[in-house]
């Protein structure tokens, strides 16, 4: 039965904030923030946290319409209530859920309504007579089942105890619509099952089975069926089959029929669409039963749901054949392991559905991108104006002063306006301001008059920074806002900082000689750095394994870098020195980056989550878990309100730093992704991936609105220039393109059809909107950064093939 | 409880599990499997490890087809293609064996394999995910330990290789193999092998990617015209490892561009100014956001014509190669005072770095494609240099710098003839200098006869306007010298070297100036001292000249060694000498006379091929540096009595070099200065057959040379030693008949007939 696993997967880390000025990091975040780590044994989406969740779930009602399950922190063995959010009633319910019902249903003596309940979700059977197991959650399915519903029990008498009636209404109900079957409509794929990440229930799932001889005759003939089908339907219902395919397979290899999987797997594979390649690599390489446990694919087949998104028409159909034929196995696999989205109206064409589909887990559902974003920008500080002024008028010699006044005055009035989107000031607390970053608030300003203003007919230049003799070992690049620095990460574990100004990089002098030097003085900034030190070149060492990500902080104080080795460091660039390592990610640490506010960062790794920091807390604040995979990069909003991560399960999702909700599921790219960047208005986000591609994201809509094809390898790199209107990609294929953003978003009307059915039409306009390639020689283009003046800087290590 | 083997070179590449581990593996496995029900997952993972490890052994069956090793390729493949490949159960039974189990169950086998291939393909894929994340195209070695490391497996400590590892194919008796070769390294080579250089460190370059969307053609870019056909497989341009950024990071360009780039330093800033330049817009005010003036002219240009550039063809330079192109680039035009290298070794009297220098400069002149225009001004000092320096050598008496400033003189010559123009007047400013420190009085001699020598190759017209007026004045200078009292020997030496260029030089100009009766007289009237020994040179010169003539009428036989060899003379001149010197003609334009008595002497060969000789000498008293002296080839030898020449049909034949001492069989003549000094040569030959070419060497006593003229160094006694081997000696450089013949060898053009 529907398990809604993706619900689940969503764990927040969450906590009562006690004050400002940082969100507060767990109390009890260690066994968080660790048992979240692991990915071959429980992953990130524990056991512990659901108990919580469905413990209090009938006890709230005014949590979000998303049910993102947010967890206390505390370890899973204590089922302490929080004031989460919980589900409403009638919204999908987990198998927690169920099995407190049924647990009521028995305290109470119902017995037909549980024996009804239970011939729905036959499976728990076991799990529920096995009830008299205590202990911890570690063994096998059915032991945790019955630790789940023995602290469910534990749980029901205290003061957060589910309503009873309420839940056990919307539970019956939405089981007796099931159990009407074909004539319940739309509720199909509501019920949850059960979203054990223990390997030995997931894989229960798959016991029931058929004759395995028949699987390809079912395969086939639902083939057949679909493929003489209407054609509007076609490309509905051949969505179908991979998910199908991949289950009927796995079923045969779970129940040992090695031969016919094998055989199944050879007849039928190639019909899927090649954008599942590398998934049916790992499947084809699954080839017996034991080979099922710790395998991390097939464990996110399982426990999550696989989505689709099919017209009511459609469904109808598929149901009419499959009740006709009998065909019970499909339709059990339908029920159990696929969400099926139904929608009103006209189906959707196949370019409609290729454009969204090819995530791990299929689409997203259209309720997981309805919450509100508020992405709009913060209002900047108004400390400079007055004095920009002046300084405009002195240094501008040669000329338009009149002409830049203006022009000023619209930058400035425009911050001062509080856009409509914009999240509260103070919706997260920021970092106050220091002296030097109003200073370099200044400088930014003057920068920003000369500013070139890009367009089709007016291209950046582009500056391309080549690593040398870097031996195929660069792994990492950031260079800061004001383009004076560029920190490389190489897979010799070094960090590398270049100044790439004549000012040459200089640490700060010794304690004992720093206790000399006159503290009144103008220029104690200026005494207190050590010149024999200086050099144009500092190298960083402290990782133990390749540095996969790099970010500079705001305010070019500090370095952040992750590794392999699973840590964070913080560098000082005053010192040269690592000031903190974080640690949390027991596996690599694919990316992290400074919020644009400093103070906060996010890292993401092959752990699954993605963790929000805040420099001076050693725990992470924040847990983002519900990718399936790899967490391979990491942005924060321009307003540092939300953050983006791009995961190998290939879709992007979308987090709220404030209560750790994901706000958006972006499903569409075809393979993992490696670069994300928001657009400066804070509106859009570009995303790249190992398939070429760069796709385009409204945010507010929660929408695809472009697709850029050009690139033919990996897009490492992604930026906006400062104003938004050039959007540059770099990729492995050794080009950087320079693409029209402003035409790319200008005809963008979001009617409120699109909106609410994410149908979406997307114009074939890349090479219009392509301005420019420029090839590399024999150079991945591994970072790109537009300066204040808008010019280009790309970099990549040269690699000789 | 492991050890390394180590695999075909210096690096330990292979680490196999040890006996221990694989026996545990195996007798889990033997016993059936059962290890699996008792939930050993332990000894599961452990298991899969060593096997992964093990499959580095020697012997090992069918790789899973694609996957690992071409598992990105694969990606690229557009129909699904996914074969369920398993090793096959022999792979394992090999295993086994090489641990010492002899017996293995098939079921075993077979359970071992699905294993394997499951968990082989397992981190084949995880390590593909770091090759994503590393940014690369290529899978190494250490994205599988990272693979294994994940699965907290032991990463294979020491299998490290940056390049393709290559498995080897063998199949016979129904088995096919692959296997991986293995050989034994003796330890104590590998720790008495020198380390390796240390790599070259990392570094940054910048240059313009684009200008304003216009790519410039700069050799940091790739050719405008490859971007299309690069588009779907780049196909990148392949230079080496381990080279210097500037030279390996972008091969060289087309000459048209290296103009481009020396006219338009704008768009090709050096890697040390271009850093800042882009960024703060100082430099060439590059910065578009204020440069925009000076840079719109450049990218039409450019864009006008993209297809203008030839593509370029390229020669791979071996590793060595390169880091030597490297070394002496950078010693040579280098931007760097101190790395300079001509002023270094000038310093320190480096005589031979400096001959090799000079060398250098000359074979970069004589590559047609560089494009030096803009390296011409750093280059002419270093010439002029070696040409008018004072003293170049330790040893002024005993070293030969006297060949190296005859060198570098005829270097200038080639410069002002490539380089001068009307702008620039390279010519005429050397000149000045030459003429300027001739004209001082107390220029020393060596000097004094480099800037003779640099005006003498400069032309006939120099020769004749410059040097011709001041002969009579530097006659009497060098007679100062020579017959006045022995002051220095230095001088001596200097004065007779100048006398006897001016004579080399002169007389050839001379003797088409001066009608032909030649009389001494007249010569010492308006000639002075030098006026008698003038005049006999002329007479020489007029001689030759109808020689030459008469040969190419004779023969049209008359290969010019179009490159010149440096060689070091010994002037032709009685009196003191400095030993070990041997004038051997770089050049072909022998006369015939020599090489017919030569064959007279010679017995009845039906086909003499052609011989080298290469003569070396090395004279222990003096210095201890060894002199090349000359290089010389005998090809025209058979041209007397057949017409047709035989100089294409040498055979390959592995030279034979020998070290002959000849202390004692030089003839007095032409015995050293050093009083007991030992001299060697060697003699290096290609002989057309092997044998007969001990002969020179068994015949330490001087035998009469098969020329004329008599020689003064010991090589004719050597060559001479045995009648086929003087067929083609060269002739003796040291007579005054062989010396007036000599046509002007080396590099410059022979006097016009």
């Amino acid at each position: 039965m529907a398990a809604l696993a993706e619900e689940q997967t969503e764990v927040a880390v969450k906590l009562e904030p006690e004050g400002p000025p940082t969100l507060l990091p767990p109390q009890t975040g260690d066994s968080a923030g660790e048992g979240g780590g692991g990915t071959t044994n429980n992953g990130p989406n524990g056991g512990g946290g659901n108990v919580a969740a469905s413990s209090s779930s009938a006890g709230g009602d005014g949590g979000t319409p998303k049910p993102s399950v947010a967890v206390s922190a505390v370890a899973p063995a204590g089922a302490a209530p929080v004031p989460a959010a919980a589900p409403e009633a009638g919204a999908p319910h987990d198998r927690q859920t169920l099995l407190a019902v049924l647990q009521f249903l028995r305290q109470s003596n119902l017995r037909e309504a549980e024996e009804a309940l239970r011939r729905e979700a036959r499976l728990l059977e076991e799990a529920v007579a096995g009830s008299g197991a205590p202990g911890e959650a570690d063994g096998a399915g059915a032991e945790t089942a019955s630790a789940l519903l023995s602290r469910v029990t534990a749980s029901a008498p205290g003061p957060a105890a589910p309503d009873p009636p309420v839940s056990g209404a919307s539970g019956s109900a939405a089981v007796s619509g099931l159990a009407a079957g074909p004539a319940a409509p739309g509720k199909v794929g509501s019920v949850a099952v059960e979203d054990q990440p223990d390997v030995s229930a997931v894989l229960s799932a798959y016991n029931q089975q058929g004759d395995p001889t028949m699987y390809e005759e079912y395969y086939s003939g639902l083939k057949h069926f679909i493929e003489c089908s209407l054609d509007c339907h076609r490309a509905e219902l051949s969505q179908l089959f991979y998910p199908l395919f991949v289950h009927m397979y796995l079923e045969l290899v779970y129940n040992q029929h090695e031969n016919e999987a094998k055989s199944f797997f050879e007849k039928f594979h190639g019909d899927q669409e090649c954008y599942y390649q590398d998934d049916l690599r790992v499947l084809s390489s699954l080839t017996k039963k034991e080979h099922m446990k710790g395998n991390e694919t097939m464990l996110d087949f399982r426990t999550s749901k696989f989505v689709l998104r099919i017209s009511r028409d459609s469904y109808q159909l598929l149901k009419r054949h499959l009740q006709e034929k009998q065909n019970n196995q499909i339709w059990n696999i339908v029920q159990e392991h696929l969400y099926i989205d139904i929608f009103d109206g006209m189906p959707r064409s196949k370019q409609q559905i290729d454009a969204m589909v090819g995530s791990l887990a299929g689409e997203a559902k259209r309720e997981a991108n309805k919450s509100k974003v508020f992405f709009g920008l913060l209002k900047e500080p108004e400390i400079e104006v007055p004095l920009d002024d002046e300084d405009e008028e002195g240094e501008n010699e040669e000329g338009k002063p009149k002409k830049k006044k203006p022009k000023k005055d619209s930058i400035g009035s425009k911050s001062k306006k509080q856009d409509p989107n914009a999240p509260p000031q103070n919706r997260i607390p920021l970092p106050e301001l220091k002296d030097s970053d109003k200073l370099d608030k200044i400088m930014n300003m003057k920068e920003t008059t000369k500013r070139v203003r890009l367009g089709p007919d007016c291209l950046p230049s582009i500056c391309f920074y080549t690593f040398l003799n870097a031996y195929q070992g660069l792994t990492a690049v950031d260079v800061t806002d004001d383009s004076s620095l560029i920190a490389g990460g190489f897979a010799d574990s070094t960090v590398r900082v270049w100044s790439v100004t004549p000012k040459k990089l200089r640490s700060v002098k010794q304690a004992a000689d720093l206790s000399l030097i006159d503290k009144e003085s103008d220029d104690v900034l200026e005494r207190i750095m050590d010149e024999k030190t200086a050099s144009e070149l500092k190298i960083l060492y402290g990782h133990s394994g390749p540095v996969y990500g790099a970010s500079f902080s705001p305010d070019r104080n500090y370095l952040l870098s992750s590794s392999e080795d699973g840590t964070v460091r913080l560098w000082s660039l005053q010192t040269f020195t690592c000031l903190v390592g974080y640690k949390g990610h027991n596996y690599p640490v694919w990316d992290t980056q400074f919020s644009p506010y400093g103070y906060y960062f996010v890292s993401g790794g092959h752990d699954r989550v993605a963790r929000l920091w805040a420099t001076d807390h050693y725990q992470p604040l924040r847990i983002f878990a519900g990718h399936l995979a790899d967490v391979n990069c990491t942005r924060f909003h321009p307003n540092s309100n939300y953050v983006a991560t791009g995961s190998a399960d290939r879709t992007v999702r979308l987090w709220d730093v404030l209560n750790g909700n994901c706000v958006r599921i972006f499903t569409g790219h075809k393979g993992p992704i490696h670069s994300l960047t928001f657009s400066p208005n804070g509106r859009f986000l570009a995303t790249g991936a190992t398939d070429g591609r760069v796709l385009l994201w409204d945010i507010g809509h929660g929408l695809m609105v472009g697709e850029l094809k050009g690139h033919s390898d990996t897009v490492c790199s992604l930026r906006f220039s400062r104003d938004g209107e050039i959007l540059a990609s770099g990729s492995m294929d050794n080009t950087v393109r320079l693409w029209d953003a402003i035409k790319a978003f200008e005809d963008l009307e979001t009617d409120d059809f699109t909106t609410a059915t994410g149908h979406i039409n997307l114009p074939e306009n890349s090479q219009e909107l392509l301005l420019g390639t420029y090839m590399t020689k024999s150079t991945p283009v591994v970072h790109l950064h537009f300066t204040r003046r808008n010019l280009v800087l790309a970099a990549g290590a040269y690699s000789p093939q | 409880r492991q050890h390394f083997y180590i695999i075909s070179g210096r690096e330990p590449r292979g680490l196999i599990p040890s006996r221990g581990r694989g026996s545990d593996l195996l007798s889990v496995s033997a016993r059936n499997c059962s290890w699996r029900e008792r939930g050993q997952h332990g000894a599961e993972r452990r298991v899969s490890g060593a096997l992964a490890v093990g499959l580095h052994l020697p012997a090992l069956g069918h790789l899973p087809s694609g996957e690992g090793r071409r598992g990105s390729r694969m990606a690229e493949e557009k129909k699904l293609k996914l074969s369920n490949t398993v090793l096959p159960s022999e792979s394992m039974k090999v295993v086994a064996e090489s641990m010492g189990i002899a017996q293995i169950q098939e079921e075993t086998c077979q359970l071992l394999t699905d294993e394997v291939s499951y968990r082989i393909k397992e981190i084949a894929q995880d390590a593909l995910k770091f090759m994503h994340m590393g940014k690369r195209q290529k899978l190494t070695t250490s994205d599988i330990d990272y693979a294994l490391k994940l699965k907290n497996v032991e990463p294979l400590y020491g299998f490290h290789a940056q390049e393709f590892i290559p498995f080897r194919f063998a199949s016979g008796g129904g088995r096919e193999l692959y296997f991986y070769e293995e050989k034994e390294v003796d330890l104590s080579d590998i720790i008495n092998t020198p380390l390796p250089r240390v790599p070259l460190d990392v570094c940054l370059k910048a240059h313009w990617l684009s200008i304003e969307g216009c790519q410039p053609a700069i050799p940091e870019n790739p050719p405008p015209g490859n971007l299309r056909a690069q588009r779907p497989a780049p196909t990148p341009l392949p230079p080496p490892p381990f080279t210097s950024p500037a030279l390996t990071a972008f091969p060289p360009a087309p000459k048209e561009q290296q103009k481009a780039e020396a006219t338009e330093p704008l768009k090709s800033a050096k890697p040390g100014q271009e850093e800042d330049g882009p960024l703060k817009g100082k430099g060439q005010g590059a910065t578009p956001a204020d440069g925009k003036g000076k840079e719109k002219k450049a990218p039409p240009l450019l864009e006008g014509a993209p297809l203008r550039l030839k593509p370029r063809s390229i020669h791979e330079l071996s590793v060595e190669q390169q880091l030597y192109y490297k070394e002496i680039t950078e010693a040579c035009v280098g931007s760097c005072e101190a790395k300079r290298a001509v002023r270094v070794n000038v310093v320190q009297n480096n005589l031979a770095l400096l001959i090799y220098l000079m060398r250098m400069v000359k074979a970069l002149m004589d590559n047609p494609t560089l494009y030096l225009e803009k390296y011409v001004h750093e280059l002419i000092p270093a010439v002029m240099t070696c040409i008018v320096s004072r003293q170049l050598c330790l040893r002024p008496d005993v070293d030969n710098h006297w060949a190296l400033r005859d060198f570098a003189a005829r270097l200038v010559a080639q410069i002002c003839k490539h380089f001068s123009t009307t702008t620039n007047n390279i010519q005429s400013r050397i000149t000045k200098t030459f003429t300027k420190s001739w004209v001082d009085e107390k220029t020393p001699w060596t000097t004094r006869y480099g800037s003779i020598a640099g005006l003498a190759e400069l032309g006939h017209d120099v020769i004749k306007t410059l040097i011709l007026p001041r002969l009579q004045q530097e006659g009497e200078r060098i007679r100062g010298v020579l017959d006045g009292p022995v002051l220095s020997n230095i001088d001596r030496i200097g004065a007779d070297h100048v006398q006897s260029l001016l004579l080399k030089h002169c007389a050839p100009v001379l003797a088409k100036l001066r009608p032909p009766p030649d009389n001494q007289d007249a010569y010492r009237a308006e000639f002075g001292s030098l006026g008698p020994l003038l005049c006999s040179h002329v007479v020489k010169a007029r001689a030759q000249a109808a020689l030459q003539a008469q040969q190419v009428n004779r023969t049209t036989l008359t290969i010019t060694q179009p490159r010149p060899t440096l060689t070091l003379s010994q002037a032709p001149q009685p009196g003191p000498r400095t030993p070990g010197l041997l004038k051997v003609p770089g050049s072909i334009a022998l006369p015939v006379q020599t090489l017919v008595s030569a064959r007279a002497a010679a017995p009845p060969q039906p086909s003499p091929p052609p011989t080298k000789f290469i003569v070396m000498s090395s004279s222990s008293s003096a210095s201890s540096t060894q002199q090349v002296l000359s290089l010389s080839t005998s090809a025209p030898g058979s041209g007397s009595t057949t017409t047709s020449p035989v100089t294409t049909t040498v055979p390959s034949v592995q030279p034979i070099v020998k070290l002959v001492s000849t202390a004692t069989s030089a003839p007095p003549s032409t015995a050293p200065s050093g009083p007991g000094s030992v001299q060697k040569y060697i003699v290096v030959s290609l002989p057309p057959t092997g044998e007969g070419k001990g002969g020179p060497t068994s015949h330490p006593s001087p035998a009469p040379p098969p020329t004329s003229a008599p020689s003064p160094l010991g090589v004719s006694a050597l060559c001479g030693g045995k009648p086929e081997a003087g067929e083609s000696p060269p002739p003796a450089p040291g007579t005054p008949k062989a010396n007036g013949s000599q046509p002007p060898g080396c590099g410059s053009p022979p006097p016009a007939p």
